[in-house]
């Protein structure tokens, strides 16, 4: 990753034109042309440096159900426990966090009736309490992290 | 609040594994589902409008630009006061996420969320610091909880494809 790398991340977090030739007016604006902006953004996306690139949509605004779940997963059982969440196609994030609450997962479904039927399947496989805690409220989703 | 038709949901479906990397992505976009370019970059400025589509953009991997350090913090306030310091917790420029959730008394007493970011411990530790400063007397105890693996890691929708990858922290 050099200078021009790190220009087209942080130019890229601030937003993307919907424009007919939006790479055009971006290459500008980071001082390449099209064609380069655009072989270096697959490379970027191709070596992980970018997890995504394009809309993000806002999952319950189109309908979706979201929330937010934890385990106590005994460490003994951690690696038994992982794959039997990480089976779950509903479940779209998964985390080890050092924490006695270990294991944090993010349940994404058509319904929220879905959510709550997860929940119950996992508790089921696992022997494990699930601890829902689905967003009250959003204050702020966002972020720009300086390349 | 929903006001997407069947169009729009194509147009999801078709971009949320992200914009094709080609001179004209909303043209070849509006091809692929036999629409007019116009009409596919007008539903997505509606949509971006509205919220539906947050931005459009780039996500960085945190790890590879070296923001390893990545805490869940969490605090515990006066559900009376929330919101008012939620939302003063959101305007600080190294949250990305900022929510109230709901507590599991009296194991989790925890009633605020907010998501930092740092490359280094000390940066972490320093913001930290500064919520804890900001919430005051609100703050009734907090926690930090740090992630020490992705064990898994997929778009919300596009649910076929399982990425397991270790990272050292």
């Amino acid at each position: 990753m050099d200078e021009i790398d790190r220009r087209i991340i942080n130019t890229l977090q601030e937003g993307f034109p919907i424009y007919d030739a939006p790479y055009q007016q971006v290459a500008l604006q980071v001082g390449l042309i099209e064609q380069a902006l655009i072989d270096r953004l697959k490379a970027l996306l191709e070596n992980g440096t970018l997890s995504r690139f394009g809309p993000l949509y806002h999952a319950e605004l189109m309908g979706g159900a979201l929330t937010l779940a934890a385990v106590k997963a005994p460490p003994e059982r951690f690696d038994e426990i992982t794959t039997i969440v990480n089976a779950f196609p509903e479940v779209a994030h998964n985390y080890a966090r050092n924490h006695e609450l270990n294991m944090w997962f993010v349940i994404a479904t058509e319904t929220s009736e879905q959510i709550q039927h997860t929940i119950t399947a996992i508790e089921q496989q696992t022997g494990l309490t699930v601890y829902n805690m689905p967003k009250i409220k959003e204050y702020f989703v966002g972020l720009k992290l300086e390349a | 609040m929903n006001t997407l038709d069947e169009t729009d949901l194509a147009i999801m479906r078709a971009t949320q594994a992200g914009l094709p990397l080609t001179p004209q992505p909303y043209q070849d976009i509006a091809e692929k589902l036999g629409l007019m370019a116009e009409d596919v970059m007008a539903r997505m400025a509606a949509m971006q409008e509205q919220g539906i589509i947050r931005r459009i953009g780039a996500v960085p991997n945190h790890y590879k630009l070296g923001y390893r350090f990545n805490g869940m913090t969490v605090w515990n306030v006066p559900d009376e006061s929330i919101d008012e310091l939620g939302q003063k917790v959101g305007l600080l420029t190294f949250v990305s996420h900022c929510y109230q959730r709901p507590r599991h008394l009296p194991e989790w007493p925890y009633n605020l969320f907010a998501m930092v970011h740092g490359k280094s411990q000390e940066d972490v530790d320093s913001q930290i610091q500064q919520i804890a400063d900001l919430l005051g007397d609100y703050n009734q105890g907090c926690d930090v909880l740090y992630s020490t693996n992705i064990l898994k890691k997929t778009g919300f929708r596009s649910r076929t494809k399982t990425k397991n990858y270790k990272i050292a922290t």
